[in-house]
């Protein structure tokens, strides 16, 4: 067997160092900004050190009071925390989408849990007037609505990827359909049902982000577990199942995975737009197609860059704000057409 | 051994294929010919099994691992333009990877060793959408080498390469057939090439194999001109049939 000499840089199918230091910096600096900044003029110095006496072995006076010091941990903390975690879910499921599906344009909501919620939260305002009933029908809704469009994909006979989105397209536009009647008919609810599509991140304590946990583990795990065989999908389902690789099951785990955690994450935020379609292209752009760069990034990405969407939405029009889903697109699109324009040239 | 035994294969009714039965003896290069449509590419693909089939396709008597017993190097691959050429051919190592496992040293050698039997070293980080029909194409070769399988599948290995890049490519093959003990079944348009490099040839045509032999006893003017229908003239340079076209019109 002869030996050959392989370059030091060999395979670039891997996250490198830097790119992870970035991802990493984003997070610790964009929860740094969100701990400090907000509409209740605490002085900064003060919050970092209330949360340094925290740590173990270190006491340290912030000369908060009270009250200031439980609207730091009781208020702008969990919805940092919560921001993190549903922007770390979004970003990693659009990934993991455009992944399996092959698809650019593939976003967390295609296959209907976007509409599946909407209808879910509708239907708990409409009938119940009870805002408290959103996070669960909201799930529910989500979930009935993917299991609709799997159903009805695997019905069309083929298990292709097209039939499962085509499937999702008409679970969509039906279930928004039925949402709209609702909404018609009952027009009180349409204000608080607008304003929860248009995506919030308010926390009564820390009872969402303990509830989201669990959901955004097993999502992550499972996708960062299959990285790899995201890049053998690339190839096409013939050639993958060549090699091997058992296309639907991957596939299948990876959509249940990314589903459930974005109709959990939905459930408690609202639709926030855009982020599952951004940051993955975002850091493709950046960093390289490897899905082994994409999805763990994403989730760092993901993470900071709705910490600091929350920044702007608490901020900007203080005291009132802004949806937090308005904040993503607005500068969420011009970021990336300047990031596409960079990197693509001015062809 | 890989044998298919009474393979049927239809899409949407209609049958494509068979049933066929086939024998390639290990280290044997069987050569498949046959005009457009004649089924070599579904022969393939049912070994491989990505083609639903009726019948048996088996290794040394046993079921088929998928991607261990065989390696596919497919007529129209689909290639990532962004991805690079060694993370490409890494990826024929995918069936020696366990689900969670990363490449270890051995994975990274073997690619190396399949880019540089192809003369690949020097595009290793270039991604495959700046490479040439022909570089492309020993790109995906060299991915399917990777695989180490001892069965290799070609489907139209040399069909965008020059002459030259062709006979070079099934030379590397050839080699590694007889120093890796590989059986190969190739399929191919160019009669006079298959015949160079095969063994044998199994001629298809609408499904079913019609001749099945040597290269000179299979291709003959009589056999050739009844399933490809043209002016064909066969002609013998002492090292094999040599298969050219002619003109069915005067000038």
């Amino acid at each position: 067997m002869t030996q050959v000499t392989i370059p030091d840089e060999a395979p670039s199918a891997r996250v490198g160092w830097l790119p992870l230091t970035i991802g990493v910096l984003s997070v610790v600096v964009a929860g740094a900004i969100s701990i400090t900044a907000g509409a209740a003029g605490l002085d900064p110095m003060s919050v970092v050190k209330a949360i340094l006496d925290t740590l173990p072995g270190i006491s340290i006076d912030s000369g908060l009071t009270d009250v200031e010091s439980s609207i730091v941990f009781e208020i702008r903390l969990p919805r940092i925390v919560l921001g993190a975690i549903v922007g770390a879910i979004l970003a990693v499921a659009g990934g993991s989408y455009q992944g399996v599906f092959r698809n650019a344009l593939a976003d967390p909501y295609l296959l209907g849990v976007a509409a599946g919620s909407g209808l879910g939260a509708t239907i708990a305002l409409s009938v119940s007037g009870d805002s408290a009933l959103i996070a669960p029908f909201a799930f529910v809704g989500g979930m009935v609505a993917v299991g609709i469009t799997f159903a009805l994909g695997r019905s069309v006979g083929s298990r292709s990827a097209t039939s499962l989105i085509l499937a999702g397209v008409a679970v969509s536009a039906f279930a928004t359909a039925i949402q709209t009647y609702l909404l018609q008919r009952d027009s009180d609810t349409l204000r608080e049902v607008y304003a929860w599509i248009l995506g919030r991140l308010v926390t009564v304590g820390w009872g969402e982000v303990l509830e989201l946990i669990p959901y955004a583990l097993i999502a992550t795990s499972v996708m960062f577990g299959s990285r790899r065989l995201l890049d053998v999908l690339s190839i096409g389902d013939e050639e993958a199942g060549a090699l091997g690789v058992d296309v639907n099951r991957v596939r299948g785990l990876v959509v249940v995975a990314a589903t459930l955690a974005t109709a959990a994450a939905v459930s408690v935020s609202g639709l926030i737009g855009f982020v599952g379609i951004i940051v993955p292209h975002t850091i493709r752009l950046l960093f390289g197609w490897s899905y082994r760069v994409i999805i763990p990034l994403s989730i760092l990405f993901g993470a900071s860059f709705l910490m600091l969407a929350d920044v702007v939405a608490r901020t900007a029009v203080a005291p009132a704000e802004l949806p937090i889903g308005v904040v993503t697109a607005f500068f969420g699109a011009p970021f990336f057409l300047l990031v596409l324009r960079t990197m693509r040239g001015p062809a | 051994m890989i044998s298919w035994s009474h393979v049927e294969v239809a899409y949407g009714g209609r049958r494509v294929l068979g049933p066929v039965s086939v024998e390639v003896r290990d280290g044997e290069w069987l050569g498949l010919i046959g005009p457009n449509g004649a089924g070599k590419t579904t022969f393939i693909k049912a070994a491989v099994g990505v083609a639903s089939h009726t019948g048996t396709v088996s290794f040394g008597g046993r079921r088929r691992r998928r991607g261990l017993d065989v390696a596919w190097m497919p007529q129209r691959p689909h290639l990532p333009e962004e991805m690079g050429v060694a993370d490409y051919v890494m990826l024929g190592r995918t069936p020696h990877l366990g689900l969670l496992a990363a490449e270890s040293k051995r994975d990274v050698d073997s690619v190396y060793r399949a880019l540089e039997k192809l003369d690949l070293l020097g595009f290793a980080r270039r991604p495959l959408g700046t490479l040439s029909g022909g570089e492309a194409q020993r790109a995906v070769l060299a991915r399917a080498i990777a695989q180490e399988a001892p069965v290799l599948l070609l489907d139209e290995p040399t069909a965008s390469l020059d002459i030259g890049h062709a006979v070079e490519v099934l030379d590397v093959v050839d080699q590694l057939r007889k120093t890796e003990g590989l059986t190969v079944v190739s399929a191919a348009h160019d009669l006079t090439l298959s015949a160079r490099f095969s063994d044998r040839l199994v001629l298809l045509s609408a499904g079913e194999v019609v001749a099945d032999g040597r290269p000179e006893v299979v291709l003959t003017e009589e056999t050739l001109r009844a399933h490809y229908g043209a002016g064909i003239r066969v002609m013998d340079d002492g090292d094999g049939p040599i298969v050219v076209p002619s003109r069915t019109q005067e000038r």
